[in-house]
């Protein structure tokens, strides 16, 4: 009879462990929450549950490790079916997944991160460019829907809307605003943080851009 | 009738998975081969945001990226199953089967790397025939191009990565796979992908 033990090895800042974090909120899950050090030292759960990759966040139901963000989500999903994250048919169920696909190729997170990482006002100006033309994408594909499967919060959101905790920092690096650029992306984001399931979880993004100082002085960045 | 078309370039390992997929269920579909040198409006309309195949298309509606195409047709045809039905074990192959696209696209990086990759894949296989254990699933699907293209990849540039001595048990896999009666259906013909890669010798990126 299982127990249902479930702790998540996490770092406050990931927006990869935001994503597990809410969905355990939506479907109203306790859990133990385990802050690992990723710079002091990965503690040893952590080295043996994911020895891959040697990343948060790893989910641990009874015991039993999981890894990759969007990977824990649609297991928690299929674990604990309400209240639905993904779309009931196939056909919208691949949408969604299409979209989760995109934001992780495309690293709506990597593109953020560029322009933070940049030194030089002709690379950061051409990482902005990169980083809002995959934003008027995700934009497009949002369209005149309250969230991206229509007016239900749910999977894509919840793997999108931690990396926007992150935009601030590109915003104040990058000297631009999402919002001006892309207005209907920032309602949406706005809509989300509404959420008290997202509201808890996604910090302050004073603190995270706080934090990105501290890295570029740790990566030695201008 | 359910009308089911499949947009695929011969050479892609990406589209080939969605034909292995679609044969081993037995779902019928109609074949439209792109060229991806002159993308045609159909592909641009069908795929705006990567403009790539395959694309499925089913009773009209599209679906892009093969991977995720592989869970559509999984829970649209669901007799002979690729993913498993225990959530846990369905986690784990989608774990393995993005592991593996991940490599697929450092497959630029260093060949210590793919290396280990192959030391990693070996491990998976855990004494069974096939990923999926002793039938095809998500996961040997998704190592197609570890299956078949890879050996024409090693023949055309020399390079040698798998070799029957240091990687046994994946050269066994790679045996099975090619020998399964369903992928031999979907394997492009040999001499014709030799000449292809041969023509393409160099170029950056073949991942159309």
């Amino acid at each position: 009879m299982s127990k249902n033990e479930l702790v998540i090895l996490d770092c406050w800042a990931s927006p990869f462990c935001m994503r597990v974090k809410i969905a355990l909120a939506e479907k109203g899950l306790d859990y133990e929450e385990r802050a690992e050090d990723l710079f002091g030292g990965k503690s040893d759960l952590l080295l043996t549950s994911n020895p891959i990759y040697k990343k948060v966040p790893v989910f641990l139901h009874d015991g039993k490790p999981l890894c990759e963000s969007s990977v824990i989500v649609s297991y928690i999903d299929e674990t604990w079916p309400a209240p639905a994250l993904l779309p009931s048919t196939p056909y919208e169920r691949s949408q969604a997944r299409f979209w989760a696909d995109y934001i992780d190729k495309k690293v709506l997170f990597d593109s953020t991160s560029a322009i933070w990482k940049a030194s030089g006002d002709d690379a950061v100006e051409s990482a902005k460019k990169e980083f809002v033309e995959v934003l008027k994408v995700l934009e497009g594909a949002l369209g005149e829907k309250e969230y991206f499967a229509g007016d239900a919060f749910g999977y894509v959101d919840i793997l999108a809307i931690p990396i926007t905790s992150w935009f601030l920092a590109s915003e104040k690096f990058g000297n631009f605003k999402v919002e001006a650029e892309c207005p209907k992306l920032s309602a949406w984001i706005k809509r989300c943080m509404e959420k008290e399931t997202v509201a808890k979880v996604i910090p302050d993004p004073e603190k995270i851009y706080e934090f990105v100082v501290n890295l570029r002085k740790m990566f030695g960045i201008a | 009738m359910e009308e089911v078309k499949l947009l695929g370039w011969w050479v892609s390992p990406f589209s080939r998975r969605v034909e292995l997929a679609l044969k081993l269920k037995g779902v019928g579909y109609e074949y439209i081969e792109q060229d991806l040198a002159h993308k045609s409006q159909l592909l641009l309309e069908y795929n705006p945001v990567h403009k790539k195949v395959p694309v499925l298309v089913h009773n009209g509606k599209t679906m892009a990226e093969s991977l995720v195409i592989l869970e559509y047709i999984d829970e649209t045809w669901p007799n002979n199953p690729i993913l498993p039905r225990n959530p846990y074990d369905k986690a784990m192959a989608r774990f393995w089967a993005q592991f593996i696209e991940e490599k697929e696209e450092e497959r630029g990086k260093l060949v210590e790397e793919a290396s280990q990759c192959f030391i990693t894949l070996e491990g998976e296989l855990k004494g069974n025939k096939f990923f999926g254990g002793e039938e095809i699933g998500m996961v040997d699907i998704a190592a197609n191009f570890i299956g078949y293209w890879l050996g024409v990849v090693q023949e055309v540039s020399g390079m040698e990565l798998v070799t029957r001595d240091k990687f046994p048990v994946l050269c066994k896999w790679m045996d099975e796979f090619v020998e399964h009666s369903v992928v031999k259906e979907t394997l492009p013909p040999r001499d014709e992908l030799h000449a292809e890669f041969e023509a393409r010798l160099g170029a950056p990126s073949w991942k159309y």
